[in-house]
């Protein structure tokens, strides 16, 4: 029973199977942690420990029955944007304290089908805006490694989670970083599929032509494990394409001799730290050491990856979150003089500012008369930078590089600078606005602090992907580094 | 209208399409149910739900297009009309606009002039329909009812092509006849299945460019459709008479005051900020499919006219009237062939006495409490000379107030038509020995008596006798 919190869910799976510790020995374990720890973290809005120690009897009493899922028993978080039914879902935002989801996401309806327990809902930037999970209504989150330091977001508190040991896996979503910068500035693996890969009902919408549910783990395995469970068609999201999803985790277990992986220029130039550019070269020194050949591939639209990002994201983003007026659902303010006032200072309270900010971006951008110098043209280069994508892929597997610009900074650091907030997302953003599926692998440690090695793959490979980051960390052991203070 | 003017309209029309689920959420459409009992999470717009195409409104808006000529996009997009209102629960309505499913249709409608005129028919798009405020019955404050919310509407946008009121009225008849002749709406007006915004201008005759429009919003019936345009097209003329000027607004038609009023600048100062739905798919619709919708499209109103002119051998006005309602029409097809009878005595009882009665009633044509086979049953008796015209009305009523058929009606209440020339001959006996001066009279060459004598003799026999035999029996018998 000791240090099942430090176990890969390959390793847990194994051990439920042997009977060497039920789920509910390993959910209390779990949950126990989240108390001694969490007030450090902040990485929780909502444990939610009873529903979890159910489910965890359910999945023993499973397990005794015959009737295993592929994660039965197996604890997770859920990053709080997914909707789970019964359960506060609130998105990170002052606007959604007071809302109790009346249903579950796909994706929670999956893993709960799959015999995942849920300890609780993570702490993350608020309606995902945010690269350092400082936006939160519920505070910032710290990073396990150096609680002065950001985890990364927005998927913030699910990677702090799983780094500190918390749990072996969480889910997240990114639109434009916000599951792989984390991971990289945690140590983490994550994931963002192809987009339509995963189901976006029940996800709450900050960009719905960019977001995407994904996983965080420490392992690409478990990463294959429970990103198996989430992928597939979805009637009830019309883009979400329907596409067999192969074995992930059979699929990983084969060399990657022969196949080529594209380096691009540009993601090594100045913007990058000196150091972090450091480990990501030794890091895909040990790929090609693996048998894979590294080539030059030209991205050469890349650089207008952010602003076109900062114009798209906000322009979805000020209509997705129109819902939120104070009529039906979320905070309503309590003295108005009429409809307008009601709307004004409903969301006027309920909102963040950088959730005000991108809304006034989205909404100007929109507007009559900027529209076709905004977002048309936007979309124009959206169209380049993937056409570039499409034709470097003609040649390569997978394009490896940095996943952020440096590690973890400074809580406070970067808060009062959007525009040096933006380009922490400047090597990520690309794969989003193509649609390609990404990672982050961890590659070493700059000063304590993780780096992460970031790949994209072609359209419907995650296979691929999460085939190299496997074999990497066959040959690698940066993934069991755990920091001092959650050990 | 004033001499020296010309009148420029076009017409939104708003159809609700009959489909039993929302147009993007599984929630039934069906009307009058209590408040918000018929909204989904979709159509409240929770957050993290997502809008999923009803693939039956692509199947109807396709019938459509097809039906008034007109190309149906095989690429065609779904997007975001924004705008804060409560009925509106995401904050945007899902609406086509820069590509909508039908483009450069037309149809044909009959002008003032008796002339065929062709109306082009510039676009028809999908689109979700909005909630409705509740005032009434609430202390200080609105209550919001979401069960239309999500309803799937077709708007049938027309060039400006229409030069009156009326023209207006026979062309969103037209598309009235047609969409329920498709079947993909129930054309309700009362429950707002079925209304229009009319963009009306003035210009002076022979001028080329337009005049400023005002745009009249949410006229649901035939009626106030002509009111509002007429009352419009005056206010205008007036206006510029006086050396006013005509300013874009949108107006609301009040039925009562029969007057337009403009509505409030403030409700439509709006920046709708029109992009692409990113939760929706660009609807993809190949040739094959719109092939298959082509052939299974039933005959059209235009084409069932001409078919029954020449096939019926109908007057033109009774064949416009009969095919205006497929329901109509398919009675009346019904009825000739049921019965011996010509198609345009069939004809004449359709559109006289059985619309008459269905009128006072209330009632529609598929309530009819005389069914196509009854109606055949006693046209063809007066076919074969059984009963009369005069007599057949009679029956007409009797079978209406649920008496029998035709035939029992006529054994029990004995109104089988005299031909017997000799109970004919008695009762024209009887009538001339009565009337002496005004046989005199006759005989001196009054010939207008010969209907004064067949009415009493008619009256003599109630009712029952041969018109024809009667007529030259009496004159026969009065032979100077």
């Amino acid at each position: 029973m000791m240090d099942t919190h430090s176990k890969s869910m390959t390793e847990l799976t194994a051990g439920l199977e042997k009977g060497e510790f039920t789920s509910v020995e390993l959910t209390a374990g779990l949950l126990e942690r989240v108390e001694a720890h969490d007030e450090k973290l902040n990485a929780f809005v909502t444990v939610t420990a009873d529903a979890a120690l159910d489910a965890a009897r359910a999945a023993d009493a499973a397990r005794a029955a015959g009737n295993v899922g592929v994660l039965n028993g197996l604890p997770i978080v859920h990053k709080d944007i997914f909707c789970t039914r019964g359960v506060k879902t609130t998105c990170g935002s002052k606007m959604l304290d007071n809302f109790i989801s009346p249903y579950d996401a796909t994706v929670v309806e999956r893993l709960a089908a799959a015999g995942a327990v849920v300890l609780g809902k993570a702490n993350m930037d608020e309606f995902a805006m945010g690269s350092s999970n400082e936006t939160s209504f519920y505070g910032p989150v710290s990073n396990p490694w150096n609680l002065e330091c950001t985890p990364g977001g927005s998927s913030g508190g699910s990677a702090a989670a799983v780094a500190a040991r918390l749990a072996p896996a969480a889910t997240g979503t990114d639109t434009g970083g916000s599951i792989r910068q984390p991971a990289a500035l945690t140590g983490t693996v994550g994931i963002k599929p192809t987009y339509g890969r995963v189901s976006r009902y029940g996800m709450i919408a900050f960009a719905s032509s960019l977001d995407q549910a994904g996983v965080i783990a420490r392992t690409a395995e478990d990463a294959a494990r429970v990103l198996g469970v989430m992928a597939g068609f979805d009637e009830r999201d019309s883009t979400s394409i329907d596409h067999p999803v192969p074995d992930y985790v059979a699929a990983i277990g084969e060399s990657i001799k022969g196949l080529k992986v594209g380096i691009v220029r540009q993601h090594f130039d100045e913007g990058l730290d000196a150091a972090c550019g450091e480990r990501v070269k030794e890091a895909i020194a040990v790929i090609e050491s693996l048998g894979a050949e590294a080539v030059e591939v030209d991205l050469p639209n890349i650089d207008y990856s952010v602003p076109t990002y900062y114009v798209v994201a906000p322009a979805e983003c000020s209509s997705n979150l129109s819902r939120f007026d104070g009529v039906r659902f979320g905070h309503r303010a309590e003295d108005f003089e009429d409809l307008r006032d009601l709307y004004c200072r409903s969301r006027g309270e309920g909102f963040g500012d950088e959730v005000k900010r991108r809304i006034m971006t989205g909404t100007y951008v929109l507007s009559a008369g900027y529209y076709d110098a905004y977002y048309l043209k936007a979309q124009q280069v959206r169209h380049l930078i993937a056409d570039d994508f499409k034709k470097a892929f003609a040649d390569v597997d997978v394009i490896a590089g940095p996943t952020a610009p440096t590690p973890a900074f400074r809580l406070g650091e970067k808060v009062d600078d959007p525009i040096t907030m933006y380009l922490n997302d400047i090597y990520t953003i690309g794969a989003n606005l193509a649609g390609l599926p990404a990672m982050s692998v961890p590659c070493g440690f700059v000063d304590g602090l993780p780096v992460g090695l970031h790949l994209v793959g072609h359209h419907f490979e995650e296979q691929t992907l999460l085939r190299f980051a496997h074999q990497y960390q066959q040959v690698t052991d940066w993934h069991t580094a755990c920091p001092e203070a959650f050990a | 209208m004033s001499a020296g003017w010309e009148v420029v309209i076009g017409l939104e029309i708003h159809t609700q399409l009959a489909t039993r689920s929302k147009i993007f959420s599984g929630a039934s459409t069906a009307y009058g149910a209590e408040p918000n009992t018929q909204a989904c999470l979709v159509d409240l717009g929770y957050p993290g739900v997502l809008p999923v195409l009803n693939k039956e409104v692509v199947h109807m808006a396709a019938m459509f297009g097809l039906a008034v000529d007109a190309t149906v996009a095989p690429r065609s997009v779904f997007a975001r009309k924004n705008y804060f209102y409560p009925d509106l629960p995401k904050g945007y309505q899902i609406s086509q606009y820069e590509l909508p499913i039908v483009e450069y249709g037309e149809l044909f409608i009959t002008d003032e002039e008796g002339e065929e005129k062709r109306i082009g028919i510039t676009r028809a798009h999908l689109e979700e329909d909005a909630g409705k405020s509740i005032h009434e019955g609430l202390d200080r404050s609105s209550g919001i009812d979401l069960n239309r919310a999500g309803t799937p509407l077709l708007e049938i946008v027309s060039e400006p092509d229409l030069r009156s009121a009326k023209e207006a009225v026979a062309y969103m008849r037209k598309i009235h006849s047609i969409v329920r002749y498709l079947g993909i709406s129930d054309g309700n007006m009362q429950e707002g299945s079925f209304r229009c915004d009319a963009n009306v201008s003035v210009r002076p005759s022979g001028q080329e460019e337009l005049g400023t429009r005002a745009e009249l919003k949410n006229l649901n019936s035939f009626r106030f459709v002509e009111k509002a345009i007429n009352f419009e097209i005056e206010r205008q003329i007036d206006l510029i008479e006086e050396g006013g000027k005509v300013v874009q607004e949108t107006r609301l038609y009040d039925s009562d005051k029969d007057e337009t009023r403009p509505m409030r600048s403030k409700e439509e100062a709006n920046d709708y900020r029109y992009f692409p739905d990113p939760d929706l798919l660009p609807v993809e619709i190949s040739a094959e499919y719109i092939e298959t919708v082509r052939q299974q499209l039933p005959e059209l109103p235009d084409a069932k006219r001409h078919r029954f002119i020449d096939e019926y051998e109908l007057k033109p006005d009774d064949a416009a009237i009969l095919t205006n309602s497929r329901a109509v029409a398919d009675f009346y097809e019904a009825t000739v062939a049921a019965t011996d009878a010509k198609p345009q005595l069939v004809a004449n009882w359709v559109v006289g006495d059985l619309s008459g009665a269905l009128n006072r009633d209330g009632l529609d044509i598929a309530e009819s409490k005389v069914s196509s086979d009854a109606l055949a049953g006693m046209l063809t008796r007066v076919a074969d000379n059984t009963i009369s015209g005069k007599i057949a009305k009679q029956v007409f009523e009797a079978m209406w107030d649920g008496e029998g058929s035709a035939d029992e009606i006529i054994e029990a209440k004995g109104l089988k038509q005299i031909t017997d020339s000799s109970a004919i001959e008695a009762a024209v006996d009887k009538v001339i020995e009565a009337n002496p001066g005004q046989v005199a009279e006759y005989k001196a060459g009054k010939d207008k008596l010969i209907g004064f004598f067949v009415g009493q003799v008619m009256k003599e026999t109630r009712g029952q006798a041969n018109p024809g035999q009667v007529n030259q029996i009496l004159k026969q018998k009065l032979k100077p």
